[in-house]
């Protein structure tokens, strides 16, 4: 049985239907990232799970009992907002105790448990700072630490990082994924980062406009998306427009002068979908002339004018020879490395 | 040439803020040290005011119970305006906030709204409903038969720290407001997921956060209501008069103007104390909460 249940969930506002049909099994132990260009309701799905919304439609079940009778405040979940929302007038200690006095935990056990929550976080000898007096990763780090020092069956984490310089965000996607690990607890961040997605979670649910487009490890929606949106949104993507050749025997899918075989069951107009660093340059291939090439480090970018269009191709810069802007080239890649959508079933 | 543009740079705020300057120092300043020094000098009620210093004005209100009596009642609805206003003012505004965009703004205008009206209006509204037998509300009342003799509310106390009230609820309301719009809005929700009822989420985390904003509203309060001259004057009337009130009386009535000029000037100073002693008591205790 899944822990955490989300069943055909919906939410409207007035007409607005903000999330809709939205289903998830989150398993034990697990990291789960909703991930969605803004305004695709994640943070309303959170709140939902949190209980500070109720849903229009659907269950949410956790171990199997309905999680939207219980109140809020006795739902026993951990959960970092956007913002922190420390209390200002109360020290880091003040602040990580908090939870355990709404829960009568004595106080010499409280002091205790206080103090560990801190140090884990690495706050050891903040305790009797206020919240103002702390940078944001501090700030961000006490809110970490009042949410998990309650034990709390699922942490929720509201784009807990956005906040942060690139630096420290990296730094603090580490020390949340250890943490994660260490303490085992189960949890749902919110992020439209896709790259945070990608490096802390075990699963991925992309959201768009409020709907689930795809759920799966980081590796799978990356290379296999399941619709155009998911390829667009996670990382770059070239989509070229294709047809599938029936003529031929076997049929081929062909791309301007790109062909290969057709894959089985497909006919019509399809669209190939093919990320930048799986393209190389070859002998044979879609048609394409360098428009603009630019070093970045460890790698080549180029922008190209293809036959299909608008073009990107990254290179790993690996002491070969690269073409020039201006020069024409041709566009291969392995009919694997590709993903084929529409047409029509034939 | 550095030097030139640093002159400049220096001379420049005190040329931009001259006029302002000289209008302060024109209509306040003069004015308040001639009130000043008018309280030292002498008055007879026929000879009339004659510039010399002596402390006969002050001797009197140190010695006469009944200045002492005159400015510990206005020190008395002064805070008595203060805390009612608080009482029922900050619950209001927590309430204003909480409501929803419509509502909020209608709301907050029928706040504000005795605001636009004067005060002498608001006042003999007042008086209007509950003035002696003639009163509005007294007159239902009695028919009604819920009491027997009309409330009392003219030359009453009371009377002057209800109207009082009236008069000063939208700076309360305003200055919490102020304070609970730098609230985090998920703050009530942190402290629900947290485990907190309605009840703690109030007396935990709303009330240290917003009591800043209080205890100012509280110092626009009590020194309005201290300094107010138009709302007791007409409840008090001659009957029941606070400092502002006998200041003027002494002014025009009697005409004895050193007097009234050691009471205006006693009554500013005491203010003065006051609101900038709890000033910094406040800033002290809610460095926090202020940063
Ligand atoms: N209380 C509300 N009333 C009406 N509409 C709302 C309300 N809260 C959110 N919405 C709408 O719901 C949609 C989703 O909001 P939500 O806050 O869940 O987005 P999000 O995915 O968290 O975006 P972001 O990344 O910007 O935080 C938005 O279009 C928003 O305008
Ligand atoms: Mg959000």
């Amino acid at each position: 049985m899944a822990h955490l249940e989300l069943d055909r969930v919906a939410k409207q506002f007035g007409a607005q239907t903000v999330v809709d049909d939205f289903s998830l099994a989150v398993g034990k132990g697990e990291f789960i990232s909703f991930l969605g260009p803004s305004g695709c309701g994640k943070t309303t799905t959170l709140q939902m799970i949190a209980g500070f919304l109720d849903p229009t439609r659907g269950a949410i079940r956790l171990e199997g009992k309905d999680l939207t009778a219980i109140h809020p405040a006795r739902r026993g979940l951990g959960i970092v907002f956007q913002s922190y929302a420390l209390f200002p007038h109360m020290t880091a200690a003040e602040n990580v105790a908090f939870g355990l006095e709404m829960r009568s935990v004595p106080r010499s056990e409280r002091a205790e448990r206080v103090r560990a929550a801190l140090a884990m976080v690495g706050l050891a000898g903040y305790e009797q700072r206020h919240p103002r007096r702390m940078s944001g990763g501090q700030q961000q780090r006490v809110a970490l630490a009042r949410a998990l020092v309650i034990k709390p069956s699922v942490l929720l984490l509201d784009e807990p990082l956005s906040n942060l310089d690139a630096k420290l965000r990296e730094e603090m996607q580490i020390e949340l994924r250890q943490i994660q690990r260490t303490i085992g607890t189960t949890t749902i961040l919110v992020t439209h980062d896709q790259n945070e997605a990608m490096s802390l979670s075990d699963r991925i649910v992309v959201m768009s406009q409020g709907r689930i487009e795809q759920i799966g490890t980081p590796q799978d929606t990356y290379e296999r998306p399941a619709s155009a949106f998911v390829s667009q949104f996670l990382g770059k993507t070239n989509d070229f427009a294709a047809t599938i050749d029936r003529t031929a025997m076997p049929a081929r899918l062909v791309a301007g002068s790109w062909s290969a075989p057709a894959p089985a069951g497909l006919s019509g107009p399809v669209t190939v979908s093919i990320r930048p660093e799986r393209i190389g340059f070859g002998d044979a291939g879609l048609g394409a002339k360098i428009v603009t090439r630019i070093f970045q480090g460890n790698h080549w970018l180029f922008q190209c004018a293809s036959e299909c269009g608008p073009a990107i191709v990254i290179r790993q810069n690996d002491g070969q020879a690269q073409p020039a802007e201006g020069e024409g080239v041709r566009l291969a890649w392995r009919a694997e490395d590709m993903s084929v959508r529409g047409g029509a079933a034939s | 040439m550095s030097s030139v543009a640093e002159e400049r740079s220096i001379r420049a705020p005190w040329a931009l803020t001259a006029p302002a300057l000289m209008l302060f120092v024109g209509v306040l300043l003069i004015p308040l040290a001639m009130t000043v020094m008018l309280s030292f000098h002498d008055w007879g009620q026929y000879k009339g005011i004659e510039p010399v210093f002596i402390l006969k004005n002050w001797q009197e209100i140190a010695t006469d119970p009944y200045y002492a009596e005159m400015f510990w009642r206005t020190f008395r609805i002064a805070i008595l305006t203060t805390l009612l206003t608080a009482l029922l003012g900050a619950p209001e505004a927590y309430i204003l906030n909480r409501m929803s965009g419509r509502w909020k703004s209608f709301f907050l205008l029928v706040i504000l709204g005795p605001l636009l009206i004067s005060v002498v209006a608001r006042t003999l509204g007042w008086a209007l409903l509950f003035g002696g037998n003639n009163g509005l509300a007294n007159k239902l009342l009695m028919s009604l038969g819920v009491i027997r003799s009309p409330i009392p509310f003219m030359f009453t106390e009371t009377g002057m720290v209800v109207a009082l009230a009236h008069v000063m609820m939208p700076f309360m309301v305003l200055s919490v407001w102020a304070a609970l719009q730098r609230l985090d809005p998920q703050i009530e929700n942190a402290a629900m997921s947290l485990g907190a009822g309605p009840v703690t989420i109030i007396r935990r985390i709303i009330m240290p956060q917003i009591m800043p904003g209080v205890l100012s509203g509280a110092i626009i309060v009590f020194s309005l209501s201290a300094s107010a001259f138009a709302t007791p004057a007409i409840i008090g009337g001659r009957r029941l008069k606070v400092a502002a009130t006998l200041a003027y009386d002494e002014f025009l009535n009697t005409l004895n103007w050193p007097l009234g000029a050691a009471v205006a000037t006693l009554l500013l100073a005491a203010l003065v104390l006051i609101v900038v002693g709890s000033n910094a008591m406040i800033e002290r205790r809610y460095a926090e909460v202020f940063r």
